[in-house]
C-alpha cells in the first residue's frame, strides 16, 4: 500500500506550504508593491523581504502556521484510512521538524493539544479518481487571523436580491469589514448557493486556484474579474494602511441551492495563501502549488 | 527616516512619535495576547516588570528556546484589557497588527503610550531580530501561542499607526473606506 511510505513526503509538503511561497503568489505581491508608495510600499518591501528569507532558510513565512486543511484525489481502491493515518502521523512529525505552531485548542478545556492534532482537524476531503490515477495530496495552512475576517451572507437581504449583483454587495462589505485585520492584500474565495456547509466548502477550496485562473463560467468569470477591480478601488492597502492593493484575487463557485436558501460565503485568505501539492506518480514524487 | 527606540521607553520620547513614522527597537519586548491580558488585569500582577515596557501582540514559533517564526497577531481581540494593562503596568508601545479601538487609543494619549503595527505574516523577518529568548512564562498553562515570551531584540522594525496624540492611522483608513457607497 503506498499510503504506508508517504508520510516522510506529508511532512516535506507541510514544509513547502509554510516556508515557501506559490510563485504566481510571490509574483502578485511583487507587481503589487511597484504599485503603493509610502507607508503601504515600505510594508509591502517587508513582505517580499519575508519570503525571501522564509525560502532560503526553510522558516515558516508565518508564524500562525495555520490549520491544515488537505483535499485528497484518491485512485479506486487505495485505503482511506491509511492515507488518514499518514496524514495525522505527518501532521505530529511537521509540528516538531518543521516546526509548526501547535494550534489545535479544545473548545471545552481550553488546552492545546500541542501536536495539531484535533476533533475533526486535519481536515482531510477525499475524492476518488480512476484506478490508474495518481494519488494527489493538496495543502492549505489556513492562518487564524484571516479566518476570522470571513463571513456568511444570508440573501435577500439589505445587501440585495438573490443574484449576481447581491452576491457582488455581499464580498464589497466583506471586504470593508475586514479592513486590515485579514493581513491584506488578501485573496478571496466566494460560493453562493446552500446548504451552507457545502457553500463553506466550496468558498475555501478556491484557495487551490491559481491566482491567473479564471472561472470558465463567463458569469461567474466577469463577476471575479469585476470583484478584483471594485475591491481595489476601495483604498483600504497593504495591511489597512490605505494604498491600491486590497486584493490580489478573487475567485467564485456556485453550488446548487434549495429553492429556499440563497447562502453567500466570503473567506478570506491573507497575503501568504500557503497552498502546496504532491502527487505520486509512477516515476517519482512530484511537488508543486 | 527611521526613529530608533531603546527600551525601556521614556514618556517624552513615546510623545514625540506620530502616526507614518517608522520605528527600531532594541532591547527587550515581552509577547502577550488574549489569555496573557486577561490574566494580568484578573490578578494585577504582570510576571515581568512592564515600566516602560514594550507589548508584542504575537504567539512565536519557538524551537529549543530559539524564535523561528514571530510575526504580530490581531490586536483587535485584546480590545477589552488593552487600556487597563496600559495603566497598571505603565506600558509605553505596544507592537500588533490591524489596530486598535477607542478605549486604546484613549489610554494611549492619557498615559504616554503608542500603538506600533509589525507586518502581519512577516514572521520570518521579524524573528530574525529576535537575538534570544530571556524567559518565558506561563508556557504550561498557556500552551506556546499564549505564553509571555520574553525576547531581546535588535532593530526591531514598525510602523506607528496610532499615536500618544489621538490619532489612528487604523480610523482614518476606515472612515474613509466604509463611508464610501457600494
Amino acid at each position: 500500500m503506498v499510503a504506508m511510505g508517504i508520510v516522510a513526503d506529508i511532512v516535506e509538503l507541510y514544509r513547502r506550504a509554510a516556508c515557501d511561497l506559490p510563485p504566481d503568489v510571490a509574483e502578485s505581491l511583487l507587481r503589487a508593491e511597484r504599485e503603493e508608495e509610502g507607508t503601504a510600499k515600505a510594508c509591502m518591501g517587508m513582505i517580499l523581504e519575508n519570503i525571501k528569507i522564509a525560502r532560503e532558510e526553510r522558516r515558516p513565512i508565518c508564524q500562525d502556521t495555520g490549520t491544515p486543511i488537505f483535499w485528497v484525489e484518491r485512485p479506486e481502491g487505495m485505503s482511506e484510512r491509511a492515507i488518514t493515518d499518514a496524514i495525522i502521523g505527518a501532521t505530529k512529525k511537521a509540528t516538531e521538524e518543521v516546526p509548526l505552531r501547535p494550534n489545535s485548542v479544545n473548545p471545552v478545556t481550553g488546552k492545546n493539544s500541542k501536536n495539531n492534532i484535533g476533533e475533526g482537524v486535519p481536515l482531510i476531503t477525499f475524492t476518488e479518481v480512476g484506478k490508474d490515477m495518481p494519488l494527489k495530496i493538496s495543502l492549505l495552512l489556513k492562518g487564524g487571523g484571516s479566518e476570522n475576517v470571513g463571513l456568511t451572507y444570508k440573501l435577500p437581504s439589505d445587501f440585495g436580491e438573490r443574484d449576481i449583483e447581491g452576491v457582488k454587495r455581499c464580498v464589497i462589505n466583506a471586504v470593508r469589514r475586514a479592513q486590515g485585520n485579514g493581513c491584506p492584500p488578501g485573496i478571496v474565495g466566494v460560493a453562493f448557493g446552500s446548504p451552507k456547509a457545502l457553500v463553506a466548502n466550496a468558498a475555501l477550496k478556491q484557495f487551490l486556484r491559481r491566482l491567473d485562473d479564471r472561472n470558465p463560467d463567463p458569469v461567474l468569470g466577469n463577476l471575479e474579474s469585476d470583484l478584483e477591480k471594485e475591491l481595489n478601488l476601495i483604498g483600504i492597502g497593504p495591511m489597512g494602511f490605505g494604498g491600491k492593493s486590497t486584493v490580489l484575487g478573487v475567485k467564485v463557485a456556485a453550488v446548487s441551492r434549495h429553492p429556499a436558501s440563497f447562502f453567500v460565503e466570503v473567506a478570506y485568505n491573507c497575503w501568504a495563501l500557503r497552498r502546496a501539492t504532491v502527487t505520486f506518480t509512477e516515476s517519482g514524487v512530484v511537488y508543486g502549488y | 527616516m527611521v526613529t530608533k527606540l531603546n527600551t525601556p521607553l521614556k514618556e517624552e520620547d513615546v510623545r514625540k512619535l506620530a502616526i507614518g513614522d517608522v520605528v527600531e527597537i532594541t532591547g527587550t519586548i515581552v509577547t502577550a495576547r488574549d489569555a496573557a491580558h486577561k490574566f494580568m488585569v484578573e490578578t494585577g500582577k504582570a510576571p515581568v516588570d512592564l515600566n516602560g515596557g514594550v507589548i508584542y501582540h504575537c504567539g512565536p514559533i519557538v524551537k529549543d528556546m530559539a524564535v523561528v517564526s514571530a510575526g504580530p497577531t490581531t490586536s483587535s481581540r485584546i480590545e477589552a484589557y488593552q487600556d487597563k494593562v496600559v495603566e497598571q503596568f505603565g506600558v509605553r508601545a505596544i507592537i500588533g497588527k490591524g489596530g486598535m479601538g477607542e478605549k486604546t487609543l484613549s489610554a494611549l494619549k492619557r498615559f504616554g503610550c503608542v500603538y506600533l503595527s509589525a507586518v502581519g505574516g512577516a514572521g520570518a523577518l521579524l524573528a530574525k531580530r529576535v537575538e534570544k529568548i530571556e524567559a518565558v512564562y506561563m508556557l504550561e498553562e498557556f500552551g506556546a501561542p499564549e505564553a509571555f515570551w520574553v525576547f531581546k531584540v535588535k532593530d526591531f522594525p514598525a510602523i506607528v499607526t496610532m499615536d500618544s496624540h489621538g490619532r489612528s492611522l487604523h480610523k482614518i483608513v476606515e472612515e474613509k473606506t466604509l463611508a464610501q457607497q457600494l
